[in-house]
């Protein structure tokens, strides 16, 4: 017994945790508690030091790496890879036709088949995607959010196909389109009609896909465009706000909803900026949830959240010594108590990551998790006064600009939201920070190693993935083959009545996309029967 | 600033890539270097740039590849630009490996601007690919 009841109280609430089957000691021997400092502690509210009482004690994070690239077939070859590789969810990267809701087909597509992630046209692409494996025993992402509902109904329809029914699928679909507007520009229709699909996804999933998580609150891209990390944070969560509020509104209820909301966060290079902004998030988050939409379940209240290594902070130059990059980025994302992480591969400032470079960033991670002991305690550097602090700082610049948006939207996130994508206030907030960051570079007052400085050794002998033109044809071929084996009056019935249902906000659009997408329509055209009743966003230029 | 005539350049995004943090940023600083940047944006197709390039008298035309496309649209642009006898040099920057500089220049893009280029080496760039135009 120690002389901190608070403490011996989490003890004894935590005695009964499971523990993964390590010592839980030094390298030399001695052993460590499962966590130090000062309450609230891990697992209590507001979940500031993380969102489990034992954290990585009981389970380390998910590795989860994104793959995808070529045809559908080549990413399953890959999956099947990261699985036996000790990989324990699959990732999915689409490529950008795929990500704008257009087949291989279109005019829009030249060039940009499988080029940045896989090719998907029809339900048949799918199939050959998750052929081989068991969609009921893996966890399995899905990076794509302007086509999210036809994606997820493809998904499903392999399930069904398969035998797997809804409950047992466990996944996520990134599904955030908020972000789309302000960062990735990954978008379809005009922010409201996309807002109700959204909305409909999680409704969906509530009823049908416990295990599911329909959106993935995505900070990462609006890093990646330039943010600080005080914006991605702030960003980020007031999109949660404004989900929570757009559902509540379509009358389902916070509890029932929120559990299964995640979050996706970068983890940059300044180490402790990083680590307080992962635990100001939770604490935010919990605080806002608790107090402002009343939820009641403590489950609704945790951010929990997927990090990913700063794509943005590879360098061309040197691309080797983006291995020490990302292994200090996973590091923070650790201490910052992450539940999954992403390394990306020292090569990809140049191309997709060839295996070597993939395998590499696995094992990044794999040190962090093994080698290094900051698996054995929860939140190892809580208490720490500038780590505190930074949360702290953190907090009160996200929690400003909560306050500008709130503004904004007249009392409501929601509407804050709308009128900042709107107004262009996301887009030139992010547009500057990105700016300052590049002139700071440029003058000299930021130190990259390898770009403004320390600029020898740039032997220029670099081995990348080189997708061919071959994908390109076989995806054409495989379409057109698709489209003159199914049934043209079954496509056609199934999209006027997605078409149908989108007219009517009352109606879920997911039962109807799935049919569509049984019946062998293409994402396109599931996608274009939506636009005809949706319209189109066309963003206005900023710079 | 000098008495040189002011440059005018076309900023865009060919196609469905959405990686704009790049070319916001390059539109900065060729501000900044005392240009004029018509920055047409996102999801734009070879023939609406060719309209603004010709519309606006442009003097370049810079765009900004993130997505493994470039062998494919860079000289796409190039041709449109030959078809429609303008002769507005082509600038493609962004994610290009070293190895599609030297195809991407014979194809007739006019420069290649990689990761890390500095303000200076960007307006250099626009400004050297010009004056070679004629």
């Amino acid at each position: 017994m120690s002389d901190r009841p608070d403490l011996d109280a989490w003890i004894a609430r935590t005695a009964d945790a499971p523990v993964r089957d390590v010592p839980f000691e030094t390298m030399s021997g001695v052993p460590v508690d499962p966590v130090y400092g000062d309450g609230p502690y891990p697992g209590e509210y507001p979940y500031t030091r993380g969102v489990y009482p034992t954290m990585y004690r009981s389970r380390l994070w998910t590795m989860r790496m994104f793959a995808g690239f070529g045809t559908a077939e080549d990413t399953n070859a890959r999956f099947k890879d990261i699985l036996r590789n000790g990989g324990t969810g699959l990732s999915t990267a689409f490529d950008m036709p795929t990500l704008m809701g257009r087949d291989s087909d279109s005019g829009w597509s030249l060039g940009e088949v499988g080029r940045a992630g896989v090719a998907i046209d029809t339900l048949a692409d799918m199939e050959d995607l998750f052929a081989d494996i068991d969609l009921s025993a893996v966890s399995t992402s899905m990076t794509i959010n302007g086509p999210a509902a036809v994606i997820l109904a493809m998904y499903i329809a392999v399930a069904e196909k398969t035998g797997v029914p809804h409950e047992k699928l466990a996944g996520t679909i990134q599904n955030d389109i908020f972000k789309e507007y302000q960062a990735q520009k990954e978008y379809i229709y005009p922010p409201r009609p996309s807002v109700r699909i959204v909305t409909d996804m999680i409704r969906y999933t509530a009823d049908e896909m416990p295990k599911w998580h329909p959106v993935s609150i995505s900070g990462y891209h609006i890093r990646e465009a330039g943010s600080t990390a005080a914006q991605e944070l702030a960003f980020t969560l007031a999109n949660g706000f404004a989900y929570v509020e757009a559902a509540t509104a379509a009358g389902v209820d916070v509890d029932e909803f929120a559990p299964r909301l995640s979050f996706f966060f970068n983890s940059h290079s300044d180490f402790f900026e990083e680590i307080g902004k992962f635990r100001a998030a939770r604490r935010i988050w919990a605080r806002w949830m608790k107090e402002r939409y009343g939820a009641k379940n403590e489950r609704s209240m945790l951010c929990r959240f997927h990090t990913q290594t700063a794509g943005v902070s590879l360098t061309a130059q040197q691309p080797e010594i983006n291995i020490a990059r990302v292994a200090i980025q996973a590091l923070a994302g650790a201490l910052g108590g992450t539940q999954s992480l992403h390394t990306d591969s020292f090569d990809e400032a140049l191309a997709l990551p060839t295996e070597k470079a993939a395998r590499i960033a696995l094992r990044t991670q794999q040190i962090v998790a093994h080698e290094t002991g900051v698996a054995n305690v929860a939140d190892p550097l809580g208490g720490s006064d500038y780590v505190e602090w930074m949360t702290d700082e953190m907090e009160r610049q996200a929690e400003a600009i909560f306050a500008h948006l709130d503004d904004l939207g007249q009392g409501s996130i929601l509407e804050g939201v709308y009128a900042g994508i709107e107004n262009g206030y996301f887009v030139g907030e992010i547009a500057d920070a990105a700016y300052r960051f590049e002139r700071e570079i440029n003058n000299g007052n930021r130190i990259i190693v390898g770009v403004n400085a320390f600029t020898d050794g740039d032997d220029g002998d670099k081995e990348l993935l080189r997708i061919e033109a071959e994908v390109e044809e076989y995806q054409l071929k495989r379409l057109a083959d698709v489209k003159l084996a199914r049934n043209d009056d079954d496509v056609s019935r199934t999209l006027a009545a997605v078409a149908a249902a989108a007219q009517d906000p009352n109606v879920n659009l997911m039962p109807s996309i799935l049919d569509a997408v049984k019946a062998y329509a293409t994402l396109e055209e599931v996608s274009m029967a939506m636009e005809s009743v949706f319209g189109t966003y066309v963003e206005k230029a900023i710079i | 600033m000098s008495d040189e005539p002011q440059l005018r350049i076309i900023l865009a995004k060919l196609g469905l890539d959405g990686h704009d943090r790049g070319l916001k940023v390059v539109a900065r600083i060729l501000r900044d270097a005392g240009m004029e940047v018509i920055y047409l944006g996102l999801r734009q197709t070879t023939d609406s740039i060719v309209a603004a390039a010709e519309q606006e008298d442009a003097d370049a035309i810079g765009l900004s590849m993130h997505n493994a496309g470039h062998m494919t649209l860079a000289p796409a642009m190039v041709t449109a630009v030959n078809d429609a006898e303008l002769g507005t040099p082509v600038i493609v920057g962004g994610i290009v490996p070293e190895e599609d500089v030297q195809p991407l220049l014979d194809k007739g893009v006019a420069a290649v601007l990689g990761p890390g280029a500095s303000a200076e080496d960007v307006a250099q760039t626009v400004r050297d690919a010009v004056a070679a135009a004629g």
